[in-house]
């Protein structure tokens, strides 16, 4: 079994190719340029390496989301590209999943989260001590209600992703449990994660067409947000002429929060 | 199929439609496949940037698909693949280039970035466009070839320009808007008279019942500049008309209004480019853009080339909204010149015209 594996969920760009028992390569930057320029420049490279055509690949698995809208379609369309051209199966692998799945063999729990503003993080908890138990599958939460969800459950808990440098001094003063960050060579998305996770996933048939596949959000776009409030209220009318109709949400409040953050960032 | 026919798989998806088109050697087009978002952008009054890249996203392996289907087409009888990659929004963009790059790559086929606007002008270069099937077989309409140089008027929702086109892929802009494009000035129009998104053919629709002397708005002129527009003037007087009519508790004639806007815009792209033509000499003038199927835009060139001896050229007015015909027609050329982009080709949504 070959897989490809593409991960542009984030600020990391990531590929990698996995067969049967070894990650035959994987490349991961972690760097501004945007993925659009980076990835598929990123899978020739790989390829050259290791004088492998794409077309014996089995099935390309694809880190699904959530994460940054743009970062997820970037890589989104790249994997239907390919496997449009070549006729293979796509591998829809939830990130948050891959990400814990990198920690595999961590007795605590695992808890991977990106940073998604506003006090929110896309998160999701897992244990894979011996195989990857989705306890909490991926979803959007705000930071405080995440840290009381592990206070409740009183276990220990590594943390890793994106959200951790915006989140670790708030975590540190409000966790009651004894928590760890992942090191550095394991704390963000990895394509090898995703592929190895994919090849889990095809032995299991859970495959998808090249035309089926896109990516999970998990958020709703803002102007849809707007749109159900404008049905809420009645107002679908003035939305299609052009006016706003607020989406209800409490943007002071996480304005407020994210500034009582930021002290506490500078306090430490 | 010929052996040394060209065929360009094209993918456009610089705004809010998806779509795919074979076209063989840049003027007959296979097929031409568009899956619109109006409907869906509608609702919220424009186009909403992320709403139009998670439909593409949705939608862009059965628009090539139907497209290559329809075109009855492998991907291996594809001789390179041409993409949209600016001007445009840039999440709508990424999609098709992060898409045809994929399809390029995996497929082993040539990759040519193409400008969007020079797809609207390339869109003059197709003679054979494929029509619907009746009783009597495929009536597929015919058109002049049309061969470089020409002065050819550029207008559409984000651009008004008057350009020179020396060559296949070579041009020169001679006149601007100043302000708002043609088909921006179009929008809010249609916006403030409650006739709603998309503007430039609601308004086209109702002037038709209208009289377009009814109500004199200004006409702009740019000083210094024979061939430049400035709309922002005219959408202000049409905008203050409207607020004046509600505060005195007037009707206002919608149809009037709109064909009397209308005659107003095309006065001012119809002089300009009669004048360009003249000026510079050439005997060929060509529309292209969203707004070139503007059918008051249409017969009012028409007119006036005919008055003056200068040839007119007009695309099928499928080809004149966004479609992927007119980005496969400007690759060939490109291809022909020998311009290929790397793996790393990104989208740009503010890509400046002759810029590569």
């Amino acid at each position: 079994m070959k897989i490809l594996g593409i991960e542009s969920s984030s600020m990391v760009a990531s590929v990698a190719l996995v067969t049967e028992g070894i990650t035959m390569a994987e490349y991961t930057v972690n760097f501004k340029k945007t993925h659009s320029q980076t990835l598929l420049p990123m899978i020739d490279e790989v390829m050259r390496m290791l004088e492998f055509e794409l077309s014996e690949v089995d099935a390309i698995a694809v880190s699904g989301g959530p994460g940054s809208f743009t970062g997820l379609r970037i890589g989104s369309a790249t994997a239907k590209g390919l496997g449009l051209a070549l006729d293979k199966p796509l591998i829809h692998v939830p990130t948050l999943d891959a990400m814990a799945y990198g920690l595999f063999g961590v007795t605590s729990l695992v808890c991977p989260m990106m940073d998604a503003r506003r006090n929110q993080v896309y998160t999701g908890l897992y244990r894979c001590e011996n195989h990857l138990e989705v306890l909490m599958p991926s979803c959007s939460a705000d930071i405080g209600e995440l840290a009381e969800l592990l206070n409740e459950r009183g276990e220990p808990v590594i943390f890793l992703g994106d959200g951790v440098p915006v989140h670790q001094a708030f975590l540190c003063e409000h966790l009651k449990v004894s928590c760890q960050f992942a090191p550095v060579h394991l704390n963000r998305q990895r394509a090898a994660a995703v592929a190895a996770l994919g090849t889990i996933l095809l032995k299991e048939g859970k495959t998808e067409t090249a035309m089926e596949h896109r990516p999970n959000y998990l958020k709703k776009a803002q102007a849809e947000r707007e749109l159900e409030e404008a049905k809420r209220q009645g107002k679908v009318k003035e939305l299609a002429a052009g006016h706003s109709v607020g989406t209800g949400e409490k943007e002071s409040a996480y304005q407020a929060g994210g500034q009582r953050m930021a002290e506490q960032g500078v306090r430490r | 199929m010929k052996e040394k026919d060209v065929l360009i798989l094209a993918i456009e998806s610089s705004c809010d439609e998806t779509a795919a088109a074979v076209v063989r050697n840049g003027r007959e087009v296979l097929s031409n496949v568009i899956a619109s978002q109006i409907a869906l952008h509608t609702q919220f009054g424009g186009v909403v940037p992320e709403i139009a890249s998670r439909k593409h996203i949705e939608q862009i392996n059965q628009v090539i698909a139907g497209a290559l289907c329809e075109a009855d087409v492998t991907l291996s009888d594809i001789t390179a693949i041409g993409v949209t990659y600016g001007p445009g929004l840039v999440g709508a963009l990424l999609v098709g280039v992060a898409e045809a790059k994929a399809i390029a790559y995996a497929a082993k086929k040539p990759l040519i970035g193409v400008h969007h606007i020079e797809g609207h002008v390339a869109a003059n270069f197709i003679t054979s466009y494929p029509g619907k099937l009746s009783s009597s077989g495929i009536l597929t309409s015919v058109r002049p070839e049309l061969e470089p140089p020409f002065v050819c008027l550029i207008v559409s929702g984000g651009h008004t320009h008057l350009v020179i086109v020396k060559d296949y892929g070579e041009f020169e802009i001679i006149g601007r808007t100043r302000d708002d494009a043609a088909g921006e000035a179009f929008d809010k129009v249609a916006r403030a008279v409650g006739l709603g998104y998309p503007g430039g053919p609601k308004v086209d629709r109702a002037a038709r019942e209208g009289d377009p002397h009814a109500i004199e708005f200004p006409r702009a002129k740019v000083e210094g500049a024979p061939y430049d527009f400035s709309f922002s003037g005219l959408k202000s007087a049409v905008l203050n008309y409207i607020n004046r009519a509600k505060m005195t508790g007037e009707t206002i004639d919608v149809p009037d209004l709109a064909a009397s806007f209308q005659n107003a815009v095309v006065e001012a792209l119809v002089s300009r480019a009669i004048l360009a033509a003249g000026e510079y000499g050439y005997d060929k003038l060509a529309i292209a853009g969203g707004v070139a199927s503007n059918s008051a835009l249409r017969a009012a060139m028409a007119k006036a080339c005919e008055e003056n001896h200068f040839q007119f050229y007009y695309p099928e007015p499928v080809l004149c909204t966004d479609n992927a015909a007119m980005i496969g027609a400007a690759a060939y050329f490109e291809y022909q010149k020998g311009a290929r982009h790397g793996w790393d080709l990104n989208a740009v949504p503010n890509l400046k015209l002759g810029e590569r």
